[in-house]
C-alpha cells in the first residue's frame, strides 16, 4: 500500500477507531498515536453522568477495540505529549520538545476544547467539562456538597450536568442565553419539552438571561446575570460549546474554518485525513458542508477516514444520517439526521405530554431528522426515512400509519 | 463465532439493530433481543459494527 508509517494525532475514540480499521484493514507498518493527555483513548459520555455523579470509577471510560484487546493494535504510544506543528511537504509532525515525527499516511483526530467565560480563567470553581480531569475535579466539588451550583449553558452538556446535579440532590441553576434550552440542537419546541423537563426535576431555570459577571475573592462566591438576578454558588460549570483543535495547523496548508476542511472522502490533503470533531467535510446527503461532534460521528468518520487513507484514491464519500443520544433523569433523547430552529417539526407516535414520544424534522419539503424520547427502536426504525430523504408529507403519512 | 450481551449495561440504545438488524432487536417494550446468539461468519462485518457502535460497549464477541 505503500503507506509504511501512519500517525494518528489525537487519542481519542476516533483516533481509536481509525486505528483499529487500518489495522483491520491490513496496515502493518507503524501505528504512532500521538495524545496531550496523559490517558490512553477513553468515553466521554459517563463524565458528565456516572463519572460525575460517582456511580462509575474513571477507570470504567476506557475504550477497547470492538474484538479484543487495545493492545492487539500493536500501537505506538505517544501520550502526554502535545503536537505543535505540521510540515505537509515534509509529510512531518512536530511535537513539544522538539522532535519530528515522519509519516506516510496523517490521521488528524485532535477533538475540541470547551470555550471558556472570559475573565474567569483566574476563579476556583469555575469548570469547563471535557476531559476525565475535568469531570473528577468536578464530581470532587460536588461531593464537597456545594449550596448551590450554576450550569451555564443549557447545550446537552449543561442540560446533563444540571440532571446529574438533581440526582445528587443538589440545588442547581441552569442558565441560558437562548429562549429554550437545546434550541440550536433541537429548535423551540422541543427545547421547551426539555425545560418543562429540568423544571419537573428541580432545576432552577433561567431562559434568556446571560451572565455578566461571576465574582469571589478567592473562589466563586456570586453569579450575576443580566436581569439583575445574583445568585450565591460555589460551583459553576460552564458549558458554552466547544472550538475545533486546529491552533497547531495554522500555516500548514491545510484550509483551516472552523475546523479542518476535508473532500467529502474526509481527505484534508494528499496522505492526510481527518476525523471527529476537529473535522468539516461536505455531507452529500445534506447538501451541507458540516462538523459534527456527535459521539457516534467520532466512531464512523474515525472508520471512514482509515479507509480513504488506504483507498489508495478511490475513496468513497462520507454520507452518514447523524446520530446522538442523551440521557438525563429517566428520559433517553436520541436523534438521527439534523434539527434546527427553522424546520418544522412533528409529533408522529407518543405523547408529549407523557416524554415518550417521535417527532420527525422537515426542511424544504424534506424529512432532515427523527428525535424520540424513550423511544429507541421509533428512532432507528425511522432513520431510514432520513437516509432515504423522504419527501415530508409521504414521511409524515408512513409514520402516522 | 458467539455473540454476547451484558444486559447489565444495555440501554437499548439501537445502534446494534442498525448495524447487524438480522442478530439484534430492540422491541416495543425497549429491550434488547438477540435473535441470532451463533450468527454465521458472513455476519461478522455487521455483528463487530455493531459492538463497535454500542454506546455502552455492552456487545462482545467470542470466538
Amino acid at each position: 500500500m505503500g503507506l509504511d508509517r501512519i500517525v494518528i494525532v489525537g487519542a481519542s475514540l476516533a483516533g481509536l477507531r481509525a486505528a483499529e480499521e487500518l489495522r483491520r484493514l491490513g496496515h502493518t507498518g507503524s501505528l504512532t498515536i500521538v495524545g496531550d493527555e496523559p490517558h490512553r483513548p477513553y468515553d466521554r459520555p459517563p463524565l458528565s453522568k456516572q463519572v460525575l455523579t460517582g456511580a462509575k470509577p474513571p477507570e470504567s471510560t476506557a475504550l477497547q477495540t470492538a474484538t479484543g484487546s487495545i493492545d492487539d493494535l500493536d500501537l505506538d504510544w505517544r501520550l502526554g505529549t502535545t503536537a505543535t506543528g505540521l510540515e505537509l511537504d515534509e509529510r512531518t509532525v512536530l511535537l513539544a520538545g522538539g522532535e519530528r515525527l515522519p509519516y506516510d499516511g496523517l490521521v488528524l483526530a485532535t477533538g475540541a476544547t470547551p470555550r471558556r467565560l472570559p475573565g474567569t480563567d483566574h476563579i476556583d470553581g469555575v469548570h469547563t467539562l471535557r476531559t476525565l480531569d475535568d469531570s473528577l475535579a468536578i464530581g470532587a466539588a460536588l461531593h464537597a456538597t456545594p449550596r448551590r451550583v450554576a450550569v451555564v449553558g443549557a447545550g446537552f452538556i449543561g442540560a446533563e450536568v444540571a440532571a446529574s446535579c438533581r440526582g445528587l440532590g443538589i440545588e442547581v441553576s441552569l442558565i441560558e442565553a437562548l429562549p429554550v434550552p437545546l434550541e440550536r440542537g433541537l429548535g423551540p419546541t422541543m427545547g421547551g419539552v426539555i425545560a418543562d423537563l429540568h423544571r419537573d426535576h428541580g432545576v432552577d431555570v433561567r431562559l434568556g438571561v446571560g451572565v455578566v459577571l461571576i465574582e469571589g475573592a478567592d473562589r466563586v462566591e456570586r453569579v450575576r446575570l443580566t436581569d439583575g438576578v445574583v445568585l450565591d454558588v460555589d460551583l459553576v460549570v460552564v458549558g458554552i460549546g466547544v472550538g475545533p483543535n486546529t491552533g497547531w495547523l495554522e500555516g500548514s496548508g491545510l484550509t483551516i474554518d472552523n475546523g479542518v476542511l476535508c473532500d467529502a472522502t474526509c481527505l484534508a490533503a494528499p496522505g492526510v485525513v481527518a476525523a471527529g470533531d476537529v473535522a468539516r467535510w461536505p455531507n452529500r446527503r445534506f447538501g451541507e458542508v458540516m462538523r459534527v461532534e456527535h459521539w457516534d460521528n467520532a466512531i464512523s468518520m474515525g472508520t471512514h477516514a482509515a479507509r480513504t487513507l488506504l483507498s489508495g484514491g478511490d475513496a468513497e464519500a462520507y454520507e452518514p444520517v447523524p446520530w446522538f443520544w442523551s440521557d438525563q433523569y429517566d428520559r433517553k433523547i436520541q436523534l438521527a439526521g439534523r434539527a434546527g430552529p427553522e424546520d418544522d417539526v412533528e409529533v408522529v407516535a407518543g405523547r408529549v405530554e407523557d416524554r415518550k414520544f417521535v417527532a420527525l424534522y422537515g426542511r424544504a419539503g424534506t424529512v432532515v431528522g427523527v428525535l424520540g424520547m424513550n423511544q429507541p427502536a421509533q428512532v432507528m426504525r425511522w432513520r431510514s426515512l432520513v437516509e432515504d430523504r423522504v419527501g415530508w408529507d409521504d414521511a409524515l403519512a408512513v409514520t402516522r400509519g | 463465532m458467539r455473540v454476547v450481551v451484558d444486559y447489565d449495561l444495555c440501554e437499548s440504545n439501537a445502534l446494534c439493530m442498525a448495524a447487524a438488524p438480522e442478530v439484534f432487536e430492540v422491541r416495543e417494550d425497549d429491550f434488547l433481543y438477540v435473535l441470532q446468539e451463533e450468527p454465521s461468519e458472513e455476519l461478522r462485518g455487521k455483528v463487530e459494527e455493531a459492538a463497535r457502535r454500542c454506546p455502552k460497549q455492552a456487545i462482545s464477541i467470542e470466538g
